[in-house]
This record gives C-alpha cells, sequence and structure tokens, in this order.
C-alpha cells in the first residue's frame, strides 16, 4: 500500500483541496498524517495543532511542526494570514466557542476546508422522529451522553453559521461512509450525506 | 522507554571521563570584560562520526556539571549522570548514535573557570572580581570549546531551566551552527517572581558573615546562607501537589510535635537535608553569578531566515518556568517562521520534572533528533 493509499480516505479528499505549495494550518491534526501527505506529496509547509499527547509525539516523530494547545484558547499565538489553507477536519463540532475559533480562523488564514459530521443525514431524522432517539451512526458514533460533540449541525445550518460569520462558501460536498470508504453525494447532500466537507473562503476587502 | 542506570560496557567504554581544555586566547564578555584566561571542563559520551554530523550538546542548569550521563570520574569511578535518564545507550539521547558534549558553565565551579579560580592578574582567587556574566557568555565559552573539539555544526543543542536558556541563545547568536533545538522547562525571560527567589537566595548569602565580601577561603565558605539559597530554590524546583504528596505533614521520627525550633516536619528536614548536601559541592560565589546571569537573560529570537527546527517543552505541574512562558517563547519563534513544535508534558514534580519525567520527555525529544539526524542527512545529499 503506498502512503495516498494508507491516507483515510476522508483525509485524502480534503487534500485534494489543498493547493499544491500552499501555506497550511491543520486543527485538530491528530497523528499528522494529512499533513505529513500535504508535506510529502504536495509540497507544502504544514504546522499543525493538536490537543492529545499521543497526536503531539506522533507528529514530532513524523518530523512535523506541532504545538499542543486547546482549540478553547483561541489561536493566539499565530500572527494575522499566517497562511493561505486552514483545514479543520472533525473537529469543529467539539470546540465549546465555535463562533470564536471561526472568527480566529479566518483572522489566520484566508480559506478554510472545514469537515464535520451531517446531523440532517436521513438516518439521523429517522431515528429522531420516528423512534423519538437520538442519532447513532458509523459518523455520529457516540450516545448522547458521552459524546466529544458539543455542537450537532446539518448542512443547511453550517451554511448559516458561514454566512453570519461574512465567509463565502466557496464548495460543498457531501459524503457517505460505504465500507470505510468515503463516496460523494451530489443529490440532496443534506438529506443523504453522513459528512460533509465545506471549503470557505474570507471575502477581499 | 525506560530509563536504565545499568549501561551496558560498549555504552561506558565510550564516556570520555573528566576532561579540561584551555581555550585558545581571551574570551571577550558581553558586559565588556575580558577573561584572558579561560579553563572549561567537560565530558564527551558517544563516538563523533567521520563527517561529524552527529554531535549534541547538552546545557546544565544552574546546578548541574559536566557529568550528564553515567561514566567514570575523576577516580575513574562509575558514577550516574545527572541526566540519567535522558542520555545513555539506547537513551532518548542515544549515546550509540550521538556524540553528546556537556561542558561546565562559565562562572561555574565543577572544573570551568569561575569566581573560585584563580586571577592570573593577581594570583589570587578572583571572588567578587570576576566579572558579571550573561548566559550568552556561558554560550561563547561553549562554542570555543566546540571550535578547539574541530566541531563546526551541531545536531543539536538540548537544555533543561538555564541550560534550556543556553539553548535559546545558542540559536540566536549561532544559528548556523545547528541544526536543532531543544528547550524544556525553561523561559525566554524570569519575571519578577522568579527574580524575587533569586534575589532572596543571594540575600541569605550575602548575609552570611563567613561571605566576607566574597574573599572566603574555599573550606570556609558561607554555608549557612548558601544552605538557605538552596532550600529556597529546592521549594520553586517543586509543586505544592508533589510536596503534599511526598511529605504532607508527616513528623520525622517523633510522634508528637517538640514545641521546640527543631526539624520536626519531613520537609523540614529534606530541605535541611538539600542544603547541606548542596554546600559540599557548590560555591556560593558561583551560585550569585547564576542566578545573577539568569535574571539578565532576556532572549530575542533569531532573526528570520535559516533558522534550526525547536522543540519547547513545558511541564503541568512547573510554576517556577510554567507553561505561559514556554508559549511566549513558541509565539516568539512562530512570528519568525521557525520550524516549532510544543508539548506540555503532565507531569507532577513541578520544574524538576525536567530531570525526572523521562518517559514522556524522552518519547518527544527522542523523536526529535531522530527526525533532526534524517533531515540533516537529507540536506547534506541535495547539497551534495
Amino acid at each position: 500500500m503506498t502512503a495516498a493509499e494508507l491516507l483515510r480516505s476522508d483525509l485524502r479528499l480534503l487534500s485534494d483541496l489543498v493547493p499544491e505549495g500552499s501555506r497550511v494550518l491543520d486543527l485538530g491534526c491528530g497523528d499528522g498524517a494529512l499533513l505529513e501527505y500535504l508535506r510529502d506529496r504536495r509540497a507544502c509547509t504544514v504546522r499543525g495543532i493538536e490537543l492529545s499527547t499521543g497526536g503531539v509525539t506522533a507528529c514530532v516523530a513524523r518530523g512535523l511542526s506541532v504545538i499542543q494547545t486547546d482549540l478553547e484558547e483561541g489561536l493566539r499565538d499565530i500572527c494575522d494570514d499566517a497562511f493561505d489553507v486552514v483545514v479543520v477536519s472533525q473537529t469543529l463540532q467539539e470546540v465549546r466557542n465555535l463562533r470564536q475559533l471561526v472568527a480566529e480562523i479566518m483572522r489566520v488564514g484566508r480559506r478554510a476546508i472545514v469537515s464535520y459530521p451531517n446531523f440532517g443525514h436521513l438516518s439521523a431524522r429517522l431515528r429522531l422522529g420516528l423512534r423519538g432517539r437520538m442519532p447513532v451512526s458509523e459518523s455520529l458514533p457516540y450516545q448522547w451522553y458521552d459524546t466529544p460533540n458539543l455542537h450537532f449541525t446539518t448542512m443547511s445550518d453550517f451554511r448559516i453559521l458561514c454566512e453570519q460569520a461574512g465567509m463565502t462558501v466557496e464548495r460543498e460536498i457531501g459524503l457517505r461512509l460505504r465500507h470505510g470508504r468515503v463516496e460523494h453525494v451530489s443529490w440532496a447532500p443534506n438529506l443523504r450525506a453522513e459528512l460533509a466537507v465545506a471549503v470557505l473562503v474570507r471575502p477581499t476587502a | 522507554m525506560a530509563a536504565s542506570t545499568d549501561a551496558p560496557h560498549g555504552g561506558l567504554a565510550a564516556a570520555s571521563g573528566p576532561l579540561r581544555l584551555t581555550l585558545d586566547g581571551p574570551l571577550r564578555l558581553v558586559g565588556g570584560a575580558i577573561l584572558e584566561s579561560v579553563e572549561v571542563a567537560y565530558e564527551t559520551f558517544g563516538t563523533l562520526a567521520g563527517d561529524g554530523s552527529n554531535a549534541v550538546l547538552v546545557c546544565h542548569a544552574l546546578s548541574g556539571d559536566a557529568h550528564v550521563a553515567t561514566g567514570p570520574d575523576a577516580e575513574g569511578r562509575v558514577r550516574p549522570g545527572w541526566w540519567n535518564g535522558m542520555v545513555g545507550p539506547g537513551l532518548p539521547i542515544d549515546t550509540t548514535r550521538y556524540f553528546v558534549i556537556c561542558a561546565n558553565v562559565l562562572g561555574g565551579c565543577l572544573g570551568t573557570t569561575g569566581p573560585g579560580s584563580f586571577d592570573p592578574a593577581t594570583g589570587q582567587r578572583w571572588g567578587l572580581r570576576f566579572p558579571l556574566l550573561t548566559i550568552e557568555d556561558m554560550v561563547d565559552a561553549q562554542v570555543r570549546l566546540l571550535d578547539a573539539l574541530g566541531i563546526d555544526t551541531l545536531l543539536a543543542v538540548v537544555g533543561g531551566s538555564m541550560g534550556g536558556m543556553q539553548a535559546l541563545a545558542f540559536a540566536s547568536h549561532y544559528p548556523q551552527r545547528v541544526r536543532s533545538i531543544v528547550a524544556a522547562a525553561s523561559t525566554a525571560r524570569l519575571g519578577a517572581q522568579s527574580i524575587a527567589f533569586n534575589e532572596v537566595g543571594r540575600a541569605a548569602i550575602l548575609a552570611d558573615p563567613a561571605f566576607q565580601g566574597g574573599g572566603y577561603a574555599p573550606d570556609e565558605q558561607p554555608r549557612d546562607g548558601l544552605a538557605i539559597a538552596r532550600m529556597i530554590g529546592h521549594i520553586t524546583y517543586l509543586s505544592e501537589g508533589g510536596m503534599r504528596e511526598k511529605f504532607g505533614r508527616r513528623l520525622r521520627d517523633r510522634e508528637d510535635h517538640a514545641f521546640e525550633f527543631v526539624s520536626e516536619f519531613e520537609v523540614e528536614s529534606y530541605l535541611a537535608h538539600q542544603g547541606r548536601k548542596f554546600v559540599e559541592r557548590f560555591d556560593a560565589n558561583t551560585y550569585l553569578y547564576m542566578t545573577k546571569a539568569m535574571d539578565y537573560f532576556d532572549w530575542a529570537p533569531p532573526a528570520s531566515g535559516d533558522l534550526p527546527r525547536f522543540l519547547v517543552l513545558s511541564f503541568t505541574s512547573d510554576w517556577l518556568f510554567p507553561t505561559a512562558q514556554a508559549r511566549e517563547i513558541v509565539r516568539q519563534l512562530l512570528a519568525r517562521g521557525a520550524d516549532v513544535s510544543f508539548a506540555e508534558v503532565e507531569s507532577p514534580y513541578g520544574h524538576d520534572a525536567f530531570l525526572l519525567e523521562c518517559e514522556q520527555q524522552g518519547a518527544l525529544i527522542g523523536a526529535f533528533l531522530e527526525r533532526s539526524c534524517a533531515l540533516s542527512r537529507l540536506t547534506e545529499r541535495r547539497a551534495s
């Protein structure tokens, strides 16, 4: 298996959205797999922020520049416009002060690529609407009382947040998981996608 | 990665034991003074690679010395080093791979020229006539040692606490001579609280009648003052939780309070023991010069350009140089576009954690050095 195949397939999709040679900041970069790929295959200058000690150690072992910090504290160590692209892979929904972080993301980078679980997915709607139970699925695998997710959103709601924050949604991609791999959902994504990816751009003043 | 004191024979064979070298020519200090003759005490561990690419300079903290890892002392007896869990064969700073150099700092009292040395101009001990020093001067002396050893570029400079300050100063003043920097439990500048603790330690030494304006004979040094300074220092090296855990309110060798001014709580006898032990191996004048050098330290990061890689580490319970101060180093480096990594290591040991917390810290430093090594080989291949 090549490095590209080993990369989690949703990360692979995110990496395809990053222009070659970009300066990239990954918020909640985990073990640094995406950043390593972007550095080695797409000639990007990369930096990660991660809370877990295991993740930070793994990043250091990959030779990545990683800062251990809690995103709740914002990005105060990072200068304005320091990055071309800020990647936030399945992390935003775990941050308490989400609106402040979104503002910070737009301060340090012009473009953001955000992935998040889509609560508007049909199975979630059926489970809540018909069975009266909180959704639990492959993309939302947690019980309500034991979940890192503080915010639940749908693709439609997420778009509203972005517009309120003054960002342009350049692209929206719906994804679903099939046997551990991701597939695009082009028809009725807010109903059929389990995962969503949004490319956001800060309008030039 | 487990700390081991049983170094295999091959590792010991590669430990140099105490070495001394007189620097070639005088050393000009930041404050303007010139030291005509400087002797540096140092030790090496491991073997220098043919291309010199595996040299790692480890800088010691306030009370440390050149004996960083297990090896023979001057009498040939094998003694454990002060960073025994980190430096040695198979350890994170692996002496079977890296050539480790550690030197007693300028102004020290454990072999390198300091206030206890003889001033060649007068034939007397320097005492307080020894010029005031900075962290940068300590670095300059070590760079001159490297020159003498024929080492142009280091793979890494690694240090904790005051050693971390030296590593940072090295990066700023000799960025072309080092590929990576590790600063653990360190700071870019002391805050008022840390300066205050240093000042109380100095005041205790200066108030001791035996101090004699710094002109005491070596075997008649201000023992009480230096011991008190060390006791104060020790409190700042531990954490509140660590002390509660280690001593609590337990009494030593007794059931009831004595109702006398004697050492009765365990924490009291621990501090007294640390003070007594310290006085046997450390010099009061050196303590004054070292703490002053730390107080003066006010780091400016290297100018942008071809910078070394940085690993900055802090420890959760360190309140002497807390995480916020390490983050300040990181912020300054990020602003210069440096390749910097930062981690806060979980530990109950306070500031001393950098000496004791070898597993998590070791994993980070070990991985960082390994990558720095691989990257420098890559750069050399591209250059050739």
